[in-house]
């Protein structure tokens, strides 16, 4: 109860903030935050799509990690996990095609333009798709549990394939994070601050929704058990 | 004296989509002995008869083969011979050829006269080159048996072992069941109990839910 | 009766087994192999009437023809484990042999059927299609060679894992894309370095993938094949 209020109040915090926090082009009080070059104001964006990206690749690792549990020890609450792990990744993958489009609208003038990172996001999508596509296909449910498991392993395996391939194929259109490489980052500490706050209430709200449905799934699980034959 | 030759069942349960087929199911047979497994139409005997086999996963339990030494998975198809309803030839092959198939994916040299001398004995022309496919039920049935014969298996399991089969088909049964009794084990699964009048061990799968 | 020493039989027999049957089966039939020749020169008929006498460009032309071995892979590699579950011998294969010499032998086949209905693929494409010419071969060679070996290891795992399913048709591509497309993409370029005529150093980061690719999915295979298979 104290979770589901907290993490309501954190996000709506971090979102008014990262909304109006002026963005100047020298920071001198401690709200304001840096303008990046080319993007201005729409470099907001970044405190949404960013989180809802990271979220979608950490469902999916999720998924397959009680996948490969449910493998192994054929308890269906890890099945069911792993079933909720994928669909909020899925949720969050949605999300993040969208606000990475929205945000190659604003930087480049296109939606869409195969770039390795938009064209990376869509592939998880089309990953989860076809992992509720063959989940949909299977009615047994030790079948199902199983079969999803091992499809997940497999694209999960040829994943890292594509980001070796990307490069080779298409010059990248992506600007440079402006927080990875050591000591280059661009940003100041407002909005280093910011940024990881949304990072934090996003996932504190994904675990909340993955907890959420969990606990749902294991009760319809458990009282239909007891009620069928 | 403990024979080499043994199965034994232990705590064997199966459930399927949540609907429990049976549970707590166990037999022991030793070599020279006759399991007997009955029940009524849907009590599970094919299921037991799968998991024996190692078809099917049970979903609590184990059988445990002994031939000397524990019998691993990847040694059993050299173990056991099955004739059932449920288990297809390969049907676009004649019946030589799958015979030469029983032999060759578990690995086994084919040896040529003998399957044509074990086609003759189960009553089929060895010279018929068609496919099984072409073939009536009691004639597949035959061929079943041929092919579960064929590398002399140490347990032989027969589910419905009459099946389909005419007078002549039943006594070619009852000659391979008595020949199996002898030195090896034999395991029945059946609604008929004339199939399998003495039997050294019984699973009776009725009210086990 | 007195245990025998050697119970087992020969794995590699029981792999040949496997592949023979599947073989032999289908030079009597010949299902499959009509229908994927037809779909091929029906595609690339397609093709041919859409391009016209245009020349499309190189890239173009190196990613249509993937695109039409992609599409005759998803119509033709299934069929090894499909079949036996509609026949009904998946059991019987069961019965008779190892997990692992299913896998590997079904795998053969697929290799075996992949780079025939490739073969075939390209030279129509080749002598047909307008402008698309190979002009450093060996980059071009390579890249069918393990490009189709890739396509043959990806396929058969998803087979078998469709074929439990039940509207296994549709789902195979929608599974199959994703797996594949780090494969397609590597070709694809490859392909196009070879058209261009580049030096085969060129294309030895495309190479160092497709080799990785196929060692990392066979092997996830013959780590997961076993819970697909069995019951």
């Amino acid at each position: 109860m104290a979770f589901r209020i907290a993490v309501g109040l954190w996000l709506t915090l971090v979102v008014i903030l990262s909304l109006s926090l002026p963005m100047v082009a020298r920071p001198e009080h401690w709200y304001d935050l840096p303008i990046v070059p080319g993007l201005e104001e729409k470099a907001r964006i970044l405190f949404f799509h960013v989180p809802t990206a990271w979220l979608s690749v950490v469902g999916f690792l999720l998924s397959l990690v009680y996948g490969v549990r449910y493998l192994r020890r054929r308890d269906p609450e890890d099945d069911l996990k792993s079933a909720t792990s994928a669909g909020i990744g899925f949720l969050f993958c949605v999300l993040a095609t969208v606000t990475g489009a929205i945000w190659a609208r604003f930087s480049w003038g296109t939606w869409w333009n195969w770039d390795p990172r938009q064209t990376s996001i869509f592939v998880l999508l089309l990953i989860y798709g076809a992992y509720f596509a063959l989940r949909s296909a299977i009615e047994v449910e030790e079948k199902r549990g199983t079969l999803a498991a091992v499809y997940a392993i497999i694209a999960g395996v040829t994943m890292p394939f594509f980001m070796f391939i990307m490069p080779r194929v298409l010059s990248s259109l992506h600007p440079e994070p402006i927080l990875n490489t050591q000591g280059k980052i661009q940003m100041n500490a407002t909005m280093l601050i910011l940024f990881l706050s949304s990072l934090a209430g996003f996932t504190g709200l994904a675990y909340w929704m993955w907890r959420l449905n969990v606990r749902m799934e294991v009760l319809l699980h458990r009282h239909h058990g007891q009620s069928g034959a | 004296m403990s024979s080499p030759l043994h199965i034994a069942g232990a705590g064997l349960c199966k459930v399927f989509n949540r609907r429990q087929v049976f549970s707590d199911v166990q037999f022991q047979v030793s070599q020279s002995e006759r399991l007997l497994i009955t029940g009524r139409n849907g009590s599970g005997k094919s299921t037991l008869v799968r998991i024996l086999c190692g078809l099917l996963t049970p979903s609590a339990g184990s059988v445990v083969i002994r031939w000397g030494h524990e019998v691993q998975e990847v040694e059993r198809p050299g173990v056991i011979g099955l004739v059932a309803p449920y288990l297809q030839m390969f049907e676009e092959f004649s019946a030589i050829e799958n015979l030469q198939l029983a032999a060759s994916l578990r690995g086994y040299p084919f040896e040529r006269g003998r399957a044509e001398h074990l086609l003759g004995r189960v009553g089929l022309d060895i010279k018929r080159k068609d496919a099984v496919r072409s073939y009536s039920s009691g004639m597949k049935q035959r061929v079943k048996y041929a092919f579960a014969l064929l590398h002399r298996p140490p347990i032989l399991v027969l589910d419905e072992p009459m099946a389909n089969l005419d007078a002549d088909g039943v006594a070619m049964v009852r000659e391979v069941m008595e020949e199996q009794h002898q030195e090896r084990i034999l395991v029945v699964a059946t609604n008929d109990l004339s199939d399998c009048p003495r039997a050294d061990a019984q699973v009776n799968l009725d009210g086990r839910t | 009766m007195a245990a025998p020493e050697v119970i087992r039989g020969s794995w590699l027999r029981s792999v040949g087994a496997v592949f023979m049957k599947d073989w032999r089966a289908e030079l009597r039939t010949r299902y499959a192999v009509s229908a994927l020749l037809m779909f091929v020169v029906t595609t690339i008929a397609i093709i041919m009437f859409s391009l016209g006498s245009e020349e499309a460009p190189a890239d173009v032309l190196s990613g249509m023809l993937w695109v039409v071995i992609f599409f005759g892979a998803m119509s033709g590699l299934a069929r090894t484990f499909v079949v036996e579950e509609e026949r009904g011998t998946a059991m019987t294969l069961q019965l008779l042999t190892t997990p692992g010499a299913v896998y590997f032998g079904k795998l053969l086949f697929n290799l075996v059927l992949v780079f025939g209905l490739n073969l075939v693929t390209i030279a129509l494409y080749g002598l047909f299609v307008n402008g698309f010419i190979i002009r450093t071969v060996s980059i071009f060679v390579l890249t069918v060679v393990l490009g189709s070996a890739g396509f043959a290891a990806a396929a058969t795992i998803l087979a078998a894992i469709i074929a439990r399913a039940s509207t296994k048709g549709t789902l195979y591509p929608v599974l199959a894309f994703p797996v594949l497309l780090p494969l397609l993409l590597a070709v694809i370029n490859a392909t196009r370095l070879a058209s261009e005529g580049a030096a085969f150093s060129e294309a030895s980061g495309e190479f160092q993938l497709l080799v990785s690719y196929i060692a990392v999915v066979i092997a996830a295979s013959t780590l997961v094949f076993d819970y697909v298979w069995k019951d």
